[in-house]
């Protein structure tokens, strides 16, 4: 289970309607980084047949069959840190993360 | 933890090699950055959440910069170390900067440019304007929390190579990477997403704060060439602060002001100004130093009617921009707006009636540049969905060629070509042995030097002696995506080679820019006619030149009544060819080259003769 906060969706649902095509978003995992796996979000334009999808807030969260075991529970938040701002993987599986977050171990 | 933005599908880049790209639009009055986040472009803010940052830098004496209000702040007290509007100063000498005797600075003559004299030191507006885009980068390197990739900074349109150079010089102080320097009106129409839009004719009405400018540019196969610029350089909406300024003083009749009421009711009167953009009516209360009440109403129809004659000051260089692209209002297929003052509903209502149509302003007129340089750099930078694969291309303001014989420009690249873009062409020498060529790169619509502006000279050295007219010598001219030249020469047989990037020493301002594209159309028939008197000039030149080389060479060949002739022929054309009479000059060489018809062909069988004599005949055919 995926869920989005109310200002991740609020965001999603912006940036979805101003790039004026996407079905959702999709949230994954990859090998790389400097801690082991490294975050992944992208829009979605299709949905592959093997994807599980979610729905939270009305939005479409999608995530590949592999990824999901290192991501299940996560909900995605959106932030601000300083003039900084974007998306933050609130993610119960995560061990340990590298000392910038962008990359983690389960 | 990093915080992560949405790509494209496929896009998503590793940790810590996120490709973050910025838009700048480096203004005069006020600059500001962008970029695209999430697919959105929008502007960055500073931790006080203001999006303008004032184009003001000042130098302590203690030491230590400030960019911004806090410069700007001082500005009255600390003038000639507080540097306002060091875009005017960009690539420019002292004697191109307009009204400088106005200005609060002590200028100093520099190599280039001028240098303004501060308590620091001499200081370069380049550096000025380094300043303020380190104060624009590292705003952008906190709101993205990583290190920049690159940046896309705008420039007006008619800026000219010293300029444009003088901008990426400010980028590469300031540890910018330019991905590119693009046209500020260019980079509004992208903005609106026009370069994805239909072809067409579009017009960019720019009012800042103290400049007006506006462009007519054509988008044709997602190019966008720009046609005819023009505007004033001393009108902007500062102007219509003023007009209020003054109408409050004599409304109020008040006594000569102090330099802090004045400050004061300056501000009431812009505010007041951008209050009537939304309401009929302006309350307009102060109570002044002196201890005078000022309580008055600004209505609508007094503002229109006392700033009437700004509005109608900008439609003359419209008009004249048009006129100078041959187009009719009506062929305008949209308008976009650009610059603060814009948001006047009397402006976009004079806009209007021009064009026959609404103006595009949907966007916010002051952030439009910024976000159109940020999509822009956001597609350098290698951030494009897949199914996007636009190329912008922009086009060079003003035609660059090279000074040949006779003061004449061979023009090499011309104006409104698309860049990149290289151009080679063939040059040969002039005189018998020549061993050196100098080069001389203008710039400009005009067919003499004189009338064009100079942007570099170099000499190609180490040419093989060989006669005149033997030697190829390629001439390649090269701009790159930002419209900065660079020029080589070569000499083809040998290979000697020599090139120049051109960093002019000085350029032009915008007033001369439009003045010589206007000359340019003017004298098009003088500027012919002249170019045919200079040709046959040169051409009476190089027969003198040949002859008398052959006469040193052989003149036993002739007898005595022969090389009497000859020797009257040519100081009869040598005469004719200063005077500026084509026709004498053509009839003079046409006579000199009949009366050294015999000659040639003698000194023809002379070597001949010279060439196989002493030799025998399996020598000669092998």
């Amino acid at each position: 289970m995926i869920t989005l906060s109310e200002n991740a969706a609020r965001h999603v649902s912006n940036f979805l309607s101003k790039r004026g095509k996407g079905i959702g978003v999709r949230l994954g995992v990859k090998t790389s980084g400097c801690s082991g796996m490294a975050y992944k979000l992208e829009f979605a334009d299709t949905a592959l047949p093997e994807d599980h999808v979610f729905e939270s807030r009305g939005l479409k969260v999608l995530v590949d069959p592999k990824s999901l075991p290192y991501l299940d529970g996560t909900e995605l938040d959106y932030t601000k840190e300083g003039l900084n701002e974007g998306f933050k993987f609130v993610n119960p599986n995560v061990k340990d993360e590298c000392g910038c977050g962008e990359s983690f171990n389960v | 933890m990093a915080l992560l933005q949405i790509t494209e599908p496929g896009e998503s880049t590793a940790p810590h090699q996120h490709r973050l790209a910025i838009g700048i639009d480096l203004g005069t009055t006020n600059s500001l950055v962008a970029t695209v986040r999430s697919g959105m472009a929008g502007v960055l803010n500073d931790q006080q959440g203001r999006t303008l940052l004032p184009s003001v830098v000042r130098y302590h004496p203690e030491g230590g910069v400030t960019v911004g209000f806090e410069a700007q702040s001082v500005q009255s007290r600390d003038p000639k170390n507080t540097i306002v509007s060091a875009k005017r100063f960009m690539g420019r000498s002292r004697r191109d900067i307009a009204h400088i005797e106005t200005m609060p600075y002590d200028f100093v003559d520099g190599e280039g440019m001028v240098r303004l004299r501060t308590v620091q030191g001499d200081k370069s507006p380049v550096e000025v304007s380094a300043e303020i885009l380190r104060t624009l980068c590292r705003r952008a390197e906190d709101s993205l929390g990583g290190e920049l990739t690159g940046a896309v900074i705008t420039v007006p349109a008619y800026f000219d190579d010293a300029q444009r150079q003088a901008t990426k010089d400010a980028a590469r102080l300031a540890g910018l990477h330019v991905l590119r320097l693009l046209n500020e009106p260019t980079a509004a129409a992208i903005a609106y997403g026009l370069d994805n839009g239909a072809e067409g004719i579009y017009a960019v009405y720019d009012l800042g704060g103290g400049t007006f400018d506006i462009s007519v540019l054509r988008l044709s196969k997602g190019v966008f060439e720009v046609m005819s610029t023009g505007g004033d350089s001393a009108l902007g909406g500062d102007d219509f602060d003023q007009r209020v300024f003054c109408w409050i003083i004599e409304q109020a009749r008040l006594a000569p002001l102090s330099p802090y009421d004045a400050r004061l009711l300056l501000t009431r009167a812009r505010e007041a100004k951008e209050y009537l953009t939304y309401h009929g009516e302006a309350p307009i209360t102060v109570k002044l130093g002196s201890g005078e009440y000022v309580d008055l109403a600004l209505t609508t129809e007094i503002f229109s009617c006392i700033t009437q004659t700004l509005v109608q000051k900008t439609m003359a260089p419209v008009r004249r921009a048009l006129r100078d692209a041959g187009l009719r209002p009506d062929a305008v297929k949209g308008v976009v707006m650009v610059g603060g003052a814009t948001r006047m509903p009397q402006i976009q209502c004079a806009v209007a009636e021009f064009f026959g149509r609404e103006p595009l302003t949907n966007l916010d007129p002051d952030r439009v540049v910024a976000l159109g340089a940020a999509i822009q750099a956001n597609l350098l930078a290698g951030n494009r969905a897949a199914d996007d694969d636009w190329l912008l291309l922009d086009v060079i303001p003003l035609s660059l060629g090279l000074e040949t014989m006779g003061g004449l420009v061979e023009k090499v690249i011309s104006r409104n070509s698309t860049i990149p873009v290289a151009r080679a062409q063939e040059f040969t020498t002039f005189k018998d042995g020549q061993t050196a060529m100098a080069i001389h790169v203008v710039q400009g619509e005009r067919e003499l030097v004189s009338s064009c502006r100079s942007l570099a000279r170099f000499e190609l050295r180490g040419i093989p002696p060989m006669v005149a007219g033997a030697a190829r010598i390629r001439v390649a001219f090269q701009v790159d995506a930002d419209g900065l030249l660079s020029v080589s020469a070569s000499e083809q047989t040998t290979g000697v080679e020599a090139r120049i990037e051109v960093k002019p020493s000085y350029g032009l301002s915008d007033d001369e820019i439009a003045a010589m594209l206007k000359d340019g159309y003017n004298h098009a028939g003088d500027d012919a006619q002249h170019r045919a008197l200079k040709e046959v000039q040169v051409e009476a030149q190089r027969l003198i030149e040949a002859v008398s080389s052959a006469l040193g060479a052989d003149a036993h060949l002739l007898d005595a009544m022969e090389r009497a002739r000859i020797d009257t022929g040519i100081d009869a054309l040598r005469v004719t060819a200063i005077s500026d009479d084509r026709r004498a000059i053509e009839a003079a060489i046409d006579a000199l080259s009949r009366d050294t018809a015999e000659f040639a062909a003698r000194r023809m069988d002379q070597s001949v003769r010279q060439a196989l004599s002493g030799r025998n005949i399996t020598e000669i055919s092998s």
